[in-house]
Formats: structure tokens, sequence, C-alpha cells
């Protein structure tokens, strides 16, 4: 690694004001042709260049953007990491996920302040026990940390919260240790600048108008910058993958809704750890900051425009406020939404196609950042080696036809 | 936020809405001799266009009548209303807003990334 940012390369920098911190990537045109093609330049396509150049050899890779790095759902979520996942399957990529994520900023010399805070999913009645108990045990005898907190314990972690005079009481909260938040922007430039390194050519303002395909193997891709082959193409293009799918006559089962985020005005340290609730739909951390970080729900239609409508916002806030008063009189300073490809079992699709040379990483749907760095490893694998990673195998394309869902709805935490 | 028409009683806030998808999927007349492949697609696999959407809403908090809307998914706007019985509009009724498949409409697009 050629950059390294340490405490010397601060202090030196810091004398020149700053103004001599090199680019991070270049800026190359595309070339005629690569041997491998990913679309999308956000955390998981950045990511999957990364691995496929440190891991498989693969050197000669294009990375493709539409907008610049990390400019949509990458830069659009709430930043949040767990692996608390119900089934098997999703365990074992949930984990994979966040096993990378504790030594990310070691590997790519980038720090992604990763804070390990914990994450706490609460219960208000009698269904949500039984279900989180359940989903407890289910994780521990996968040897993940999560555990049961009753009511005082919930307490104890978040003293700001109305644990009893609201509606639908906190009786209790499964907390995973291990989970926690990262810097969403560190990713997406970490990787660009390690896979940049490695001689993978990253594209900006670029955007794929359609994937090319002959006798059901890909030719490459058109592009507004003119026609480039490849005979290996990754889509992770979150909502719009499944357009840029039909380009190339595939179907895929998803849908595109947006997405909704908050971040209020900066104050002082009140919430250290991360509380989600699916039963009132109110998820809020603290970045570092100051400001809190507040997820809202998906809108209840179709849609590509990044905006959401003003309802999921207000029941959001609503149920925010009833769990922590001292939260009232806050103000609000940013929303914005991300349009995010819902699968119908709520857990990714990391797969190939009928079309030979074509791979999709998509289906993240309300919960793609925490799987960054797994998901973009076990794709590497499965581009490079053309079969999929054993920990990807069970999130083929093909479990809608022979019925092996993976029906993650009451991990996802965000009601779909 | 969406205003929508409902046929029956005017113009309403979305919030009074369910979407239920898309319309006119058919349920095949044959499910004992279609393939896991078929019946997987009948199950699961719905349109998912940047553009032009034919969906079917419901007024859940109001009349409660299913109806049919054309909408342009890159910009929300409605363009059409129509009731279940009446004939689907022909799609070429409609202008496509958008030069590429996942390019940006110049009007309604939230997407400032790419938005110049």
């Amino acid at each position: 690694m050629k950059k390294k940012y340490s405490i010397a390369s601060i202090l030196k920098n810091s004398l020149s004001n700053n103004e001599n911190w090199g680019k991070m990537w270049r800026n190359p045109s595309p070339k005629k042709h690569y041997d491998v093609i990913i679309v999308g330049g956000g955390g998981h396509g950045l990511g999957t260049a990364y691995y496929l150049a440190k891991h498989h050899g693969i050197k000669n890779i294009a990375v493709i953007e539409k907008g610049w790095l990390g400019s949509g759902n990458t830069g659009r979520n709430t930043t949040i990491i767990r692996s608390n996942y119900l089934w098997d399957e999703s365990a074992y990529l949930y984990d994979h996920a966040v096993k990378l994520w504790e030594n990310l900023s070691e590997d790519l010399n980038y720090n992604m302040m990763f804070s390990q805070r914990g994450v706490l999913n609460l219960a208000h009645n009698e269904h949500d026990i039984k279900e989180i108990k359940r989903r407890v045990s289910a994780n521990r005898l996968n040897g993940l940390d999560t555990m049961w907190l009753d009511k005082n314990e919930v307490k104890d972690l978040v003293p700001i919260m109305n644990t009893d005079n609201l509606r639908y009481p906190v009786l209790g909260a499964a907390y995973q240790p291990r989970g926690g938040v990262a810097r969403h922007d560190a990713v997406a430039w970490g990787y660009a600048m390690r896979a940049d390194e490695l001689g993978v050519d990253i594209i900006q303002n670029c955007e794929v108008k359609g994937i090319k395909t002959d006798n059901y193997k890909v030719e490459g891709v058109e592009t507004t910058k003119g026609f480039i082959k490849s005979s290996k193409i990754g889509v992770v293009a979150s909502g719009h993958t499944s357009v840029l799918a039909a380009t190339a006559g595939v179907r895929l089962p998803l849908q595109s809704r947006p997405l909704q985020a908050l971040v209020s005005e900066p104050i002082k340290p009140v919430i250290n750890t991360v509380v989600m609730s699916n039963a009132v739909h109110a998820y809020v951390s603290q970045s570092d900051k100051g400001e809190l970080v507040i997820g809202a729900g998906t809108d209840g239609y179709n849609s590509f425009t990044q905006r959401g409508g003003y309802d999921v916002i207000e029941e959001t806030v609503r149920a925010i406020v009833e769990l922590y008063p001292i939260f009232g009189k806050m103000k609000m300073l940013r929303q914005w939404g991300g349009i995010v490809d819902i699968c119908p079992d709520a857990s990714p699709i990391i797969s190939k196609c009928e079309v030979e040379g074509l791979y999709f990483n998509c289906g993240w749907g309300t919960g793609g950042f925490k799987a960054t760095p797994g998901s973009a490893n076990v794709f590497a694998h499965t581009i490079a080696k053309d079969e999929p990673h054993k920990i990807n195998a069970p999130f083929a394309l093909s479990r809608f036809s022979d019925g092996r869902l993976i029906d993650e709805h009451g991990a996802a935490a965000v009601a779909h | 936020m969406i205003l929508i028409k409902c046929p029956y009683c005017g113009y309403r806030d979305q919030s009074e809405f369910t979407s239920g998808g898309e319309a006119h999927v058919i349920r095949p007349k044959n499910p004992q001799s279609l393939s896991d492949k078929d019946w997987g697609e009948y199950v699961f696999y719905r349109n998912n266009p940047k553009g032009i959407f034919y969906e079917r809403w419901v007024h859940s908090h109001g009349c409660k009548k299913w109806f049919n809307v054309v909408r342009n998914t890159a910009t929300d706007q409605i363009l059409k209303v129509y009731k279940v019985n009446e004939k689907r509009p022909d799609l070429s009724e409609f202008e496509n807003t958008l030069k590429s498949p996942s390019g940006e409409p110049l009007v309604g697009s939230g997407n400032f990334a790419v938005k110049k």
C-alpha cells in the first residue's frame, strides 16, 4: 500500500494547511476492454473490485458509477452494523461481514470509524418477546453474541428511554454487543483507494445504459462514454439493478422503493448504543458529530425518486419522541431517501443467472450497508470462480423457483 | 407526497391509500401443469420499471375500493386513474421522460448526484 495514513502524515499535512493531500484515486477514461466490469460504485461494488484484485489476481477491472462514488445507498443509510439474523444462512453471511468490519481499518489503512457500541432490538409486546427470544436462541446456536435483556437492563444501557409510560411499553430487548456503526463514506473511499492502487479503473459520472448479450452470453456494457467490452459483468446497482437486468433480458424478483432517513442538530453525547424497534418503527443512534441518526421506513409503493413521503417520517418521529421524550423539542437538520431493491423474502441475491458471465449482487433491501465487506468478498469469489462461495450459495436466484426462501422479515427491522 | 384521485372519492392524500403492486398480473389458468420456474415467476416476480408503471391501489382509509393507476415511477407523476373494469390503457398513450433505462428525468427526480 502506497498511501499510509499516520499521525506523522497528519502532522506533516497540517503544516501546509491540509492543501497537499494527494488524490485518493485516478480518474481514468475507460479502456475498450476489461476482464471484469462492476456496475455500481458503492461500497459493495468497490469492495468487490478490491477483493477481485487482491484475492483473485484479476487486475483488469473497471467500476462504472452513474454519479460520484457512494452517492447511492452507501451514502444514504444509517450505518448500522449487526449480524443477529434468524436463519443459519443469513447469520453466516452477515457475521462474515462483521468479522471483516472488525479488521477493515487495518486492512485498508483507512479509518472506518467502526464503533462496536452494541445494537438493541426492542420488544414491545408478547409476540415481540417470543420472536426476539427465538432469534436470540438461534443466534447463540450459530455462535453469535446476541443476548436477551430485560426491561431494567435496557434502561441501564439507555437511561433516557421511556420504557413504561407509552402506548407500547418496552418489555425487553435483544442485544448484540459486537454490532455498531461505521462511517459510510470511508467504506466507499477506502475500498476505492486500495482498489485503484491495485490497478482497478474507477469511472465516475458514466451511466450504464444497457448490458449487451449475445445468445445468453454477455458481451459488454453500453455507457454514456461508449461501448466497453467484457466477458464478466457484476451488477451491484441497488435500486436500479432490476432495470439494468431487464436490458440483458433477465427478470429479477425485486421491487424498488424509497427508504428515508434523517439527522438532527448535533447535541452532547446522550445515547451510546444503537436502538432499533420493529414494532413502533423507530431506530436511532448518535453520530460522532453528535447528530441523532434516525431511520424511517420505506414508502409503500414503487418509486425511483430519491425523496419519499412525509407521512413516513412523521410516523417514525412520533415513535422516537414517545420512546425518548427528551428529544421532543429537537430540530431535524436533513432528510433524504435512497432507492432500495426489496426481495420477496427480505434476503439478498448474490448469484449467477441464465446469462453466462452476468452476476448480480442485489436485493439487499433496507439493510445492505452492514453486509458491505462480506457481500463484496463473496461476490468477488462468485465472479472470479464462476461459482458461488459456500456462504452465498443459498442466496441464489434459483431459490425463487425451488422454494428455499430465506425469510428474514423479522430480522430486517424495517417493515416492508 | 402524492395526491391520488380516487375514482369514487376524488383527490386524497396518498397516506389514505395502500399500494397493491403491479396491475394486470393474471393468475395462470393451469397451475397443475406449470413448471416450478413458471410458478415461481407468477408468485415472486413483478415488473419494476423506472418510468411508466401499471399498478393497483386501494383506498383503504376511505371507500375501500380497488382501482388501477398508471404512474411514472421516475417522477411519481400520476398519468391516469381507471377503474378495475375499464380497459388497460395502451403504453403509447404516455410519454416516457427517460432517455435511458436507468437515467434521470429533467423534472421530478430527487437524484442530485446525477442531475446537473
